[in-house]
């Protein structure tokens, strides 16, 4: 029982940093059709300069403000400088975006080193919590707070808001938003800095229990490529639930089956595809 | 024309025979290289290049042959006439089951896809330790034993070798591409639906191409683990998927010479900078970058470009 509700847990906690991921990832496809690949990027970034933040000020807050605007900088000057002169175009965007991982991932080990590292947690949230027998660190729990209040944060941004409005136009039918009076390169921009900003927070609040390493850049890329693909491309609902899904299935794959972790996440991913290409909630 | 044609090629392969007497073995091994991934570049141009698919996760049968060659001569029997054609049948086999998934979707959910995809099986080379050696990969591959005068261990018999793979590769995607399925290819790259509307089965054409493309990847595949004597999941991942695409686009795709010129570019680059400094990870990343902004149409196009300018 105890394992049962401690995997569960860790599992929920994973796919909320999962949903941050590819929330921004989905929008971003959703509005340009572009497959982001440099999306882990934002998150070893976001995670090693909130350390360097961390080291120097020693405040968590501080390190979150700094991980957030550095990352959201560089995503605003990949889209406005090189991602926008190749609209609609897959490749040349796929071949720059890998082009940036690279860069992003080499000048990192330069930088920061080949060590994996951690984030020190915030200290109030240190301690475990004891229900019964479950002993539970409470940073997960907060882990899942931030996730469920970024999720409702997106829910009304996208439902509630002119803003949103806009994107939801835009994701339906650009050439139409922009017939109606929409700046679609500037809600481009938006959305593209909205997504790094949330990528960059997912590595500051995975930083405590994933870390930040050579080769997480790649293989935070992977699970939110498997979340979107099986929640649906261009869905926020899709990024949320799909991200509980694959984090539940890889964190019970990796504690019950060790040899075939990664496989419990994939296998679905392509049964899904299989049966509804689209996604859970996609729409085209 | 069709003769100068004919005799640029006949020079240079004549070029490609020669060349061992003027190299050291380690030029000499670096060429071999620089055939083998052509194969790979050339095949993903099938797809990229003339269906106009960009599979981000061609890794995949290139790494899957490598695998099964290696592990087939690692633990049951060192033939070729046994290991090869195994590697080719999987290369082949995987294609045709991941082509099922891929092609239900284009543009960027087709890279996405294709990647997820080859993913999937980076992850079991990855995790599956007791079949793979996971991390560490499967060292002392051993070369294949032929009835040939020469053994295939020392470097300039297996340079020939590969070359006649490498051969007989660029005759058959030649044919391939200047075929009516080549054409329609073509067609089909230019406009779907047209073709759709001009009652050709798209799919299919599709669905041939990308096992195709998968075929030679597997050659390419096991050319390298012969040639390398190990394998590891690095030959299966992301990274290597997308310096097949770098190499397509460097070289020109829709060309093949062009591809593997890209290729033959790339693996020297990394070879001559990985010699200087510790940071070529940091230049191929650069590399992407300036050949999308500045060589879109790669090297060829650029040749193009010049004698079009200049008429000679």
């Amino acid at each position: 029982m105890t394992f049962w509700v401690t995997q569960a847990l860790n599992g929920i906690s994973f796919g909320m940093l999962l949903f941050l991921l590819a929330a921004g990832l989905s929008l971003i496809y959703g509005l340009m059709r572009m497959l982001n690949l440099a999306h882990g990027s934002y998150y070893i970034l976001g995670g090693y300069v909130g350390l360097a933040t961390i080291k120097v000020t020693g405040s968590f807050v501080l390190a979150a403000l700094a991980a957030t605007a550095v990352v959201t900088l560089i995503g605003v000057v990949m889209e406005r400088f090189f991602l926008r002169r190749f609209p609609e175009q897959e490749l040349p965007q796929a071949l720059l975006t890998f082009g940036f991982l690279l860069i992003f991932a080499d000048l990192s080990l330069w930088l920061w080193g080949g060590t994996p590292q951690t984030l020190p947690k915030p200290e109030i949230f240190e301690r475990s919590i004891r229900m019964g027998t479950i002993v539970f660190p409470s940073y997960r729990l907060f882990v899942i707070g931030v996730g469920l209040v970024i999720g409702l944060g997106l829910w009304w941004l996208q439902e509630g808001t002119r803003l949103g409005a806009m994107i939801r136009a835009g994701v339906d039918d650009a050439e139409m938003a922009r017939g109606t009076g929409v700046n679609v390169g500037l809600l481009s921009t938006a959305v593209f800095a909205l997504g790094a900003f949330l990528a960059a927070l997912g590595g500051i609040i995975g930083g405590p229990f994933v870390g930040v390493y050579p080769g997480a850049d790649f293989e935070i890329l992977e699970m939110a490529l498997v979340v979107v693909i099986i929640g649906g491309l261009g869905s926020l609902k899709g990024a949320f639930v799909g991200g509980l899904l694959v984090g539940l299935l890889d964190n019970f794959g990796k504690a019950l089956f060790p040899e075939l972790a990664l496989f419990t996440v994939f296998a679905p991913m392509a049964i899904i595809l299989a049966i509804r290409p689209t996604g859970l909630f996609g729409v085209r | 024309m069709k003769t100068r044609i004919a005799i640029r090629w006949a020079a240079a392969l004549a070029v490609l025979i020669a060349l061992p007497a003027v190299l050291s073995s380690y030029q000499l091994g670096l060429l071999t290289k620089m055939l083998i991934f052509g194969i790979f570049a050339m095949s993903l141009d099938l797809l990229l290049g003339y269906a106009g698919l960009p599979s981000l996760g061609h890794a995949a049968y290139f790494g899957v042959a490598a695998y099964t060659v290696g592990l087939l001569a690692l633990r049951v029997a060192n033939n070729f006439w046994l290991d090869f054609p195994a590697g080719l049948a999987v290369a082949t086999g995987v294609s045709a089951l991941f082509g099922l998934f891929a092609l239900r979707a284009r543009g960027s959910y087709f890279l996405m896809i294709t990647l997820a995809l080859g993913q999937v099986l980076w992850g079991i080379a990855f995790g599956w330790r007791s079949l793979t050696g996971g991390d560490d990969g499967l060292p002392s591959v051993p070369r294949p034993r032929l009835p040939l005068p020469w053994p295939l261990t020392d470097g300039g018999p297996f340079y020939y070798f590969v070359l006649a793979f490498f051969v007989i590769s660029i005759l058959a995607l030649s044919v391939i591409v200047r075929s009516p399925f080549g054409r329609a290819l073509v067609g089909i790259r230019e406009s779907e639906r047209r073709m759709e509307v001009l009652g050709y089965d798209v799919w299919r054409y599709k669905y041939v191409a990308f096992v195709l493309a998968g075929l030679f990847a597997g050659v390419a595949g096991n050319l390298f683990v012969y040639f390398n004597g190990f394998v590891s999941p690095s030959y299966l991942n992301i990274v290597f998927s997308a310096a097949a695409l770098l190499m397509v686009i460097l070289g020109g795709a829709g060309t093949l010479v062009g591809p593997a010129l890209g290729a033959a570019v790339i693996v020297f680059l990394e070879n001559v900078i990985s010699a200087y400094m510790e940071r070529w990870v940091l230049v191929l990343g650069v590399i992407y970058v300036l050949v999308t902004l500045f060589a879109p149409s790669g090297l060829v196009g650029l040749v193009r470009q010049r004698l079009g300018s200049h008429p000679a």
